[in-house]
């Protein structure tokens, strides 16, 4: 539920600082305190919290180095970026009476078109007019291009939605369930222990989900990225 | 359903762009080049170190062929030292066996002369007094003095029979 803290416009533009712009807020705050406190002494052998910020710093450059390339490395901030924020908006929207701002499927669809067109004015600023040879697949008979090229576009234009949709769901549901078992456990009174049973179990579910989602939102954006860089 | 609430999208979205530019710009230009550093800082130490281990390793193997080195010069020439001692020792040693076995010769050599010498002497003055106490014999016995060469040749005779 968006709740309005601190009600702004600008104009007739609602801009209110809600709930979900505070986690935002507070993701990266987080994020920035994780990378620059944890580097703070510059350890040759790292505490636990500079392991968590190297570990994810080399994380997110190996998958921008397999997948997009060594050119790809231009991007990797943009990716590191997009995974933490989106692994933090899920794993904070676990914490109880906070709020996930990723389950919201205007948040997520947002980041998914805004990837959407980073990869197409890449491939654009990249290939030119040859970007559109993109929507017929090489080798596949001249015929063939009334059908192809049409589905091709299609699924094209489908990833944003795709990618916002898979997101959005996974976090809604998951955090959805959980709260219906807990709202079981104060009707059922002193049976209220197996739904807690069941949503103690959910919990580490949702843990792994939050990790995967972002990891998968994270890969198909290095994904369009690389075809954006290679084309075929 | 919240999330189709169309009246919370502004600033959902108003906010999400201003995290979101916050957020790059934070890693793009503080976050990242340090965690970068750290790691490019540890991976050349570490690589630095290893060369230095490798340099170390390198000079102790050299310092130990030099070692070995020294040492099988200095047995050679040791070695090589005790030898020519012991051949000069061995040449004096000959040289002196030498020299005192011909000053030994020289002496038997001498003394066997000599003692044929006092021999030959011995004999003679044997048969001197031979013929001497024959001629007094032979006056004592036939009260005349028998003839000095008939007496020596007498002598001859018997001395030769007696060797």
């Amino acid at each position: 539920m968006i709740e309005r803290i601190v009600p702004l416009h600008i104009g007739s533009v609602d801009i209110s600082y809600t709930n979900s712009a505070l986690l935002m807020t507070i993701a990266v705050a987080l994020i920035t305190l994780l990378l620059v406190a944890g580097t703070r002494r510059r350890a040759m052998v790292p505490s636990r919290l500079q392991s968590i910020a190297e570990m994810s710093y080399e994380f997110i450059a190996a998958m921008v180095d397999e997948n997009i390339g060594h050119e790809g490395i231009e991007f990797f901030p943009l990716v590191f970026s997009i995974f933490m924020f989106v692994l933090f908006g899920n794993m904070l929207g676990l914490i109880p009476y906070s709020f996930t701002f990723t389950s919201h499927i205007i948040v997520t669809f947002a980041l998914a078109v805004f990837v959407f067109l980073v990869a197409t004015l890449v491939a654009f600023a990249r290939h030119g007019i040859h970007f559109f040879s993109f929507f017929f697949p090489p080798g596949a008979p001249v015929f063939m291009a009334p059908i192809l090229v049409p589905i091709e576009i299609v699924s094209y234009l489908s990833r944003p939605v795709s990618l916002s949709i898979r997101l959005f769901a996974n976090m809604m549901a998951g955090h959805t369930m959980m709260a219906v078992f807990a709202g079981f456990t104060i009707t059922l009174g002193l049976f209220g222990f197996f739904p807690i049973a069941i949503n103690v179990a959910l919990f580490a579910l949702e843990v792994i989900v939050t990790a995967l989602q972002a990891y998968v939102f994270t890969i198909l954006t290095c994904l369009y990225l690389r075809d954006a860089v290679h084309l075929h | 359903m919240p999330q189709l609430d169309f009246t919370t999208f502004a600033p959902q979205l108003f906010w999400l762009a201003v995290s979101f530019v916050v957020l790059y710009g934070l890693m793009r230009w503080l976050a990242l080049p340090r965690v970068g550093q750290v790691i490019a800082g540890r991976r050349e130490h570490l690589s630095r170190d290893l060369t230095r281990a490798a340099d170390l390793k390198t000079e102790a193997e050299a310092a130990l062929a030099a070692y070995q080195k020294t040492l099988a010069d200095a047995r050679a020439a040791a070695q090589a030292a005790l030898r020519e001692t012991s051949e000069k020792l061995a040449a004096e040693a000959a040289a002196r066996q030498q020299q005192l076995s011909a000053t030994l010769a020289a002496q038997v050599a001498a003394a066997e002369a000599r003692i044929a010498a006092m021999k030959e002497q011995a004999l003679a003055d044997v048969r001197g007094i031979a013929t001497e106490v024959g001629g007094a014999v032979v006056e004592k016995l036939i009260g005349a003095s028998a003839d000095a060469a008939k007496l020596r040749t007498a002598v001859e005779h018997a001395a030769e029979r007696a060797w």
